[in-house]
């Protein structure tokens, strides 16, 4: 009767086991920091652009958006303030995250798909490694970095989108008055939630990535699969736990 | 009677929706032999070889490696054993974003307390065997496939295991590849005088592994003598649906009369 829900508690467990393994692995030998470099440049480094792009655009449509809604109440000064929240506490987070994910939840479960397929997992088991140390572990740790480098920075480019908007274009404030008000908005608990959410997401997009790569079966319609059933649960995880921090987080 | 090196004691394997990919395997292993596992594509042969490296469990039945159970290895324990083996997987399972050195150096590099620097002599004598000397600095996706074969072939040899397992060595190359790649084979057997097991679905593969030698003198090569202790040491084995349906050497399998069976001797004629 229950059978349907078999699947989806295996790989839920299979989750967890990865993760734990993975995260042991973090203080046990040997330690793979080449691996690790490698690929904090390729989602960190390689991620800078895009995320520039959308943090851009998201804080200057933010304050596009505010501005009307704003000036009915007469309330156009606070637009620095309502840019500066949402996006230190969720747009930052959440769009960078899912943008990760898009690119890099995919590119780690294709990459581990396709040496699944063609054997190289089991032959790197064969000559003596641990492939959850030696692929799993470097990824969580350089997404566990940059994820929230990359966070700081959307958040940051953003409120200068709405600056941008704000004052140049449609003159609704002054500069002093809009990073003024951005900056005396933000509060311990917004940044604190705008770090933990990105180190969250971090996690569930390189295990997920991971774990879709490895258990890849079937050849390369297999790795096909994994790669979008990776970008599709991170994602859908990604909103769920940002619901729940900030259910948590509210009440603070 | 020479040491056992692997034991296979009433090895069954069922996964998930799929039963008996495995069915009451059993087999003895002893230092010097050679088995031929012949059989169709499903029939269980890959399966047989990843259980007895453990990257595959079984369902039950007792495993044996150099005398040691390994049946409940963990992946830990795994690791002090896997050293002895080679193994050349399927389509040769490179590292495609490794060069064709760093490949062979692998298991060194990674096993012992070895630098790519001090590996690189061992690394080249083992491409220089297998032909390949020049293509150090190579990708495997620079390479033909019958080339990465052969580079499979080095990086399973170049630690010096006491068991090799090849898995289908010859499948998908062109009957002259095939050929070069068996005679690599018998060379490495000559040479290290290493146990191998060697998955086919060719007999003609088998028919090689049986009948000839390499002669380091002429470096070629030659038929054995009929008396020759290889030849004895030399078994074939036929498995249809994860059981083996025959044991034996090459004139019992030329003999046998069961339908299957004898599908894997019909290709005689070519030598």
């Amino acid at each position: 009767m229950f059978d349907f829900l078999k699947s989806p508690i295996l790989t839920f467990q299979e989750f967890i086991s990865l993760a734990g393994r993975a995260t042991i692995n973090i203080v046990r030998r040997p330690f793979y920091a080449n691996d690790m470099m490698i690929q904090m440049d390729v989602i960190g480094v390689g991620s800078l652009p895009i995320t520039v792009l959308i943090g851009f655009f998201s804080g200057a449509v933010m304050a596009l958006q505010m501005s009307r809604a704003l000036s009915q109440y007469g309330a156009t000064g606070q637009v620095g303030q309502i840019t500066a929240i949402t996006l230190v506490r969720e747009m930052g987070p959440v769009l960078t995250a899912l943008l990760v994910a898009g690119r890099n939840a995919s590119g780690i479960a294709s990459e581990l798909g396709s040496m699944k397929v063609t054997e190289q997992i089991d032959a790197m088991r064969a000559l003596g490694t641990d492939p959850v140390k030696k692929l799993v572990t470097p990824r969580l740790l350089a997404m566990c970095c940059t994820l929230p480098l990359l966070t700081i920075l959307a958040d940051m480019i953003g409120i200068i989108g709405g600056f941008i908007v704000a004052v140049p274009m449609l003159r609704l404030t002054t500069t002093e008055q809009y990073w003024n008000n951005a900056w005396r908005s933000l509060e311990y608990n917004d940044i604190a939630q705008g770090l933990l959410k990105p180190l969250v997401f971090a996690f569930i997009i390189a295990l997920v990535g991971c774990l879709y790569g490895i258990r890849t079966t079937g050849g390369t319609q297999g790795v096909g699969r994994a790669t979008t059933q990776a970008v599709v649960v991170a994602s859908v995880w990604i909103f769920v736990f940002t619901f729940l921090i900030t259910r948590v987080f509210v009440n603070l | 009677m020479s040491s056992s090196v692997l034991k296979f004691e009433n090895v069954s394997l069922s996964f998930d929706g799929v039963e008996n990919v495995l069915d009451n395997v059993s087999l003895e292993m002893h230092a010097g032999d050679t088995l031929i596992i012949l059989g169709a594509a499903g029939a269980g042969k890959t399966v047989m070889v990843k259980i007895a490296l453990g990257l595959l469990g079984s369902t039950s039945g007792r495993i044996t490696l150099f005398g040691q159970d390994v049946t409940k290895f963990t992946e830990p324990q795994w690791f002090t054993i896997r050293p002895r083996i080679g193994m050349l997987f399927q389509e040769g399972g490179l590292f495609d974003s490794l060069t064709i050195e760093e490949n062979v150096a692998y298991p060194l590099v990674n096993r012992t307390k070895m630098t790519a620097e001090q590996a690189k002599p061992k690394v080249e004598e083992a491409l220089k065997f297998v032909e390949l000397g020049h293509t150090l600095d190579k990708f495997p996706s620079e390479l033909s496939g019958g080339m990465r074969r052969r580079v499979g072939i080095a990086r399973a040899a170049v630690s010096d295991p006491d068991l090799l397992l090849y898995d289908s060595p010859t499948a998908g190359l062109d009957p002259i590849t095939a050929n070069r790649i068996m005679a690599l084979i018998i060379q490495e057997r000559e040479i290290r005088n290493a146990t191998s097991a060697i998955i086919s679905h060719r007999f003609q593969d088998g028919h090689m592994m049986a009948n000839f030698r390499y002669n380091p003198e002429s470096k070629k090569l030659e038929r054995m003598p009929e008396d020759s202790p290889l030849r004895q040491r030399t078994r074939f084995l036929v498995m249809h649906d994860g059981r083996i349906v025959f044991e034996g050497n090459e004139r019992e399998l030329d003999a046998s009369r069961d339908p299957y069976v004898s599908k894997f001797s019909m290709h005689r004629s070519i030598h």
